[in-house]
């Protein structure tokens, strides 16, 4: 019970963080969290300012939900340390850190209303019944549900208890506020329109938010920063953008659609590590780099094609899918190994009349292939 | 065996047809079941059941049975769901002994069980004798000891039913309660015990048809004393050797009044048909 208000700065923009490094008092999260189970090790560094949604995205099973349960005191660390506004939280247990929790698949209480629900939390923590009752129809207002108030939980609309959720984590008024993929149980119709109320119930939160998701878009959407979390470990973080636009592994890559390779760059060419293929870059780079072009950038002919185009490599289809409203082609040379994806649109398709194990051209421009140092 | 594994499709398609193999055992079975029932109808003295019914000891006797069967079962809660969350929730080094131990009146004759609680509740008992060297108290052959005697056989029921359904709920609620700030305490009250509710109930009415039943035990460790301890089993079987037109009266009295309880209830804990 003895906060000490050290978190003052309030950097909602641009805050610069050093990668893992040592842990400023100012930030509102500061966690390092070991957990080990079996054979798996989870060994992340996640860091949040006060008002910043940090995004934990990563593939099932990388231990995103491990390192929220966490944070949570729901799973027991090996090792670590858990600091939220200056706070140490490492030995709290769970009823006693200043968190909110939106679960998966929500967890209402099903004997009680959407009130009750939500007054839970604020009782627990010992307010009187008549304020907590008064808290909880307050925030069921400003989620747009006081009509809902006396439903039992069965009784409302997937995004509906996804709102109660978040109305009954909020009123505890959390200094950390976590939610266990928060979109990952609506269809996809609803979605777009709780997320984007999400984002605003997100945007008010003065604390820090981590929000564990596997979908890219909610990342982009949700969040300030992202956290790419793999096997256990952090691969890679920064802003959405930066990392939509810098994968430094193929799962991001696969996530927000580029082609991904790494290789050692000399002058304007990369030559690539896994497969006997080189990438001309517009800019001279020297080293290990990371080279990354949109599917979209990936021209095919079925003549070898002349004119400008300074990355051609004849390539073998290996499968057709529909992806929106143009097709996707994933095309690979079997003898060096070099694989990419390309989308035509369908009449483009139409003209190269191409079938899957045929051989065609696909040339990328120098200029669409982004280059950046691994390191 | 392998010449029938060959015609498996054509078994498929007469599937519809009636089982008769499974159905006449089955027939059997509930008949054996129900006909003691249909007897007990047949040959109840219909003539003189008002003015039999109306007895004083029989009053006694029914008053009794279910007072002492809703305080043993009241007793069971209090005490068995306690060790129903132990055996479920805990990781204690001999929960497996303790389960067992639970079970063991479950399968050991009543008598038995009336034996071994004098044994230790008697007046020269392991324990009794301080009570009553000390209180002058003496437990056996009281209305007390009827309801000892029925917690004895009954709460294990109980305890087997609230286990299974603690082992079933979702743990991840008392999660969600312990993120918003609840102690175990408040957990176990306010989430925990309703949503196993069903399971509760299903043991208490399970305890308490148990204890209404309860002979062996009873006659043991309580004795037969009417007005005390003279529930209704024991004024059945007491009256059979009187006059076995009151037993009949007597016995389908208690079977009326289980299953008014049992109908009664069934709908508040389950859906089932």
């Amino acid at each position: 019970m003895t906060a000490r208000p050290g978190g003052g700065a309030e950097p909602r923009e641009e805050a610069e963080v050093p990668g893992g490094g040592g842990a400023p008092a100012s930030a509102a999260l500061a966690a390092h969290l070991v957990v080990r189970r079996g054979g798996f090790v989870l060994d992340v560094r996640l860091r949040a300012a006060a008002g910043e949604v940090l995004a934990l995205l990563g593939p099932n099973g990388a231990g995103k939900s491990t390192a929220l349960r966490a944070l949570a005191g729901l799973t027991a660390m090996a090792d670590g340390q858990i600091v939220v506004d200056g706070r140490d939280l490492t030995t709290t247990p769970t009823e006693r850190r200043p968190i909110g929790m939106v679960f998966q698949d929500y967890l209402l209480f099903e004997h009680m209303s959407a009130l009750e629900n939500v007054a839970f939390g604020p009782r627990a923590r010992g307010v009187p019944k008549a304020e907590a009752r008064a808290r909880a129809a307050e925030l069921l207002e400003r989620v747009g549900l006081a009509a809902h108030a006396r439903r039992r939980p069965r009784a409302l609309s997937g995004g509906q208890a996804q709102r109660v959720a978040l109305a009954r984590a909020l009123a505890v008024r959390p200094r950390l506020l976590l939610l266990d993929e928060p979109l990952a149980a609506l269809d996809a119709h609803t979605r777009a329109d709780v997320r984007s109320r999400l984002r605003r119930d997100l945007a008010d939160f003065d604390g820090a938010a981590v929000i564990v998701t596997h979908d890219p878009l909610d990342a982009m959407v949700l969040a300030d920063r992202v956290t790419v979390i793999e096997d256990g470990a952090v691969v890679q973080e920064g802003p959405p953008t930066e990392v939509a636009r810098r994968p430094r592994t193929d799962y991001v890559a696969r996530l927000v659609g580029l082609n991904l390779y790494r290789g050692t760059a000399r002058g304007a060419v990369v030559e690539v590590a896994e497969a006997a293929a080189r990438i001309e870059v517009a800019e001279p780079r020297s080293g290990e780099v990371f080279a990354a072009f949109p599917p979209r950038a990936v021209a095919l002919f079925r003549e070898p094609p002349v004119g400008t185009l300074r990355n051609v490599w004849r390539l073998r289809i290996d499968g057709i899918e529909p992806f929106g409203d143009h097709v996707r082609v994933h095309l690979a040379d079997p003898d060096s190994g070099f694989a990419l994806s390309a989308d035509v649109t369908p009449a483009g398709l139409a003209d190269l009349a191409p079938a899957v194990g045929a051989a065609v051209w696909a040339g990328v421009k120098a200029t669409e292939v982004r280059c950046y140092p691994v390191g | 065996m392998r010449a029938r594994a060959g015609s498996r499709a054509g078994v498929r398609v007469a599937a519809g047809r009636f089982p008769w193999l499974l159905a006449a055992p089955a027939v059997l079975g509930l008949a054996f079941l129900v006909a003691p029932l249909l007897g007990l109808l047949l040959r109840a003295p219909w003539s003189t059941f008002g003015t039999r019914l109306l007895m004083p000891e029989v009053r006694e006797a029914l008053v009794l049975s279910l007072v002492t069967a809703t305080a043993a079962t009241a007793v069971s809660l209090l005490l068995g769901v306690p060790l129903a969350w132990l055996l479920a929730r805990t990781e204690l080094p001999g929960r497996r002994v303790v389960r067992a131990l639970v079970t063991v009146p479950l399968v050991i004759p009543p008598v038995v069980g009336g034996v071994a609680l004098l044994m230790v509740l008697g007046r020269r008992g392991v324990l009794g004798q301080y009570a009553y060297d000390w209180f002058g108290y003496s437990l056996p052959f009281t209305t007390a000891a009827v309801v000892v005697a029925q917690v004895f056989v009954a709460m294990p029921f109980l305890v087997v039913s609230v286990e299974g359904a603690l082992r079933a709920a979702d743990r991840r609620y008392e999660d969600a309660a312990a993120t918003l700030g609840a102690t175990r305490g408040m957990i176990f009250r306010r989430v925990t015990l309703p949503m196993v509710a069903p399971g509760v109930a299903a043991g208490a009415v399970l305890c308490w048809a148990r204890a209404l039943g309860e002979f062996g035990a009873t006659i043991t460790f309580a004795g037969n004393f009417p007005g005390r301890t003279q529930t209704m089993p024991l004024a059945v079987y007491l009256a059979m050797q009187e006059s076995p037109e009151s037993a009949v009266v007597l016995s389908l009295v208690l079977l009326a009044v289980s299953l008014a309880i049992l109908i009664g209830l069934r709908g508040h804990w389950s859906g089932a048909p």
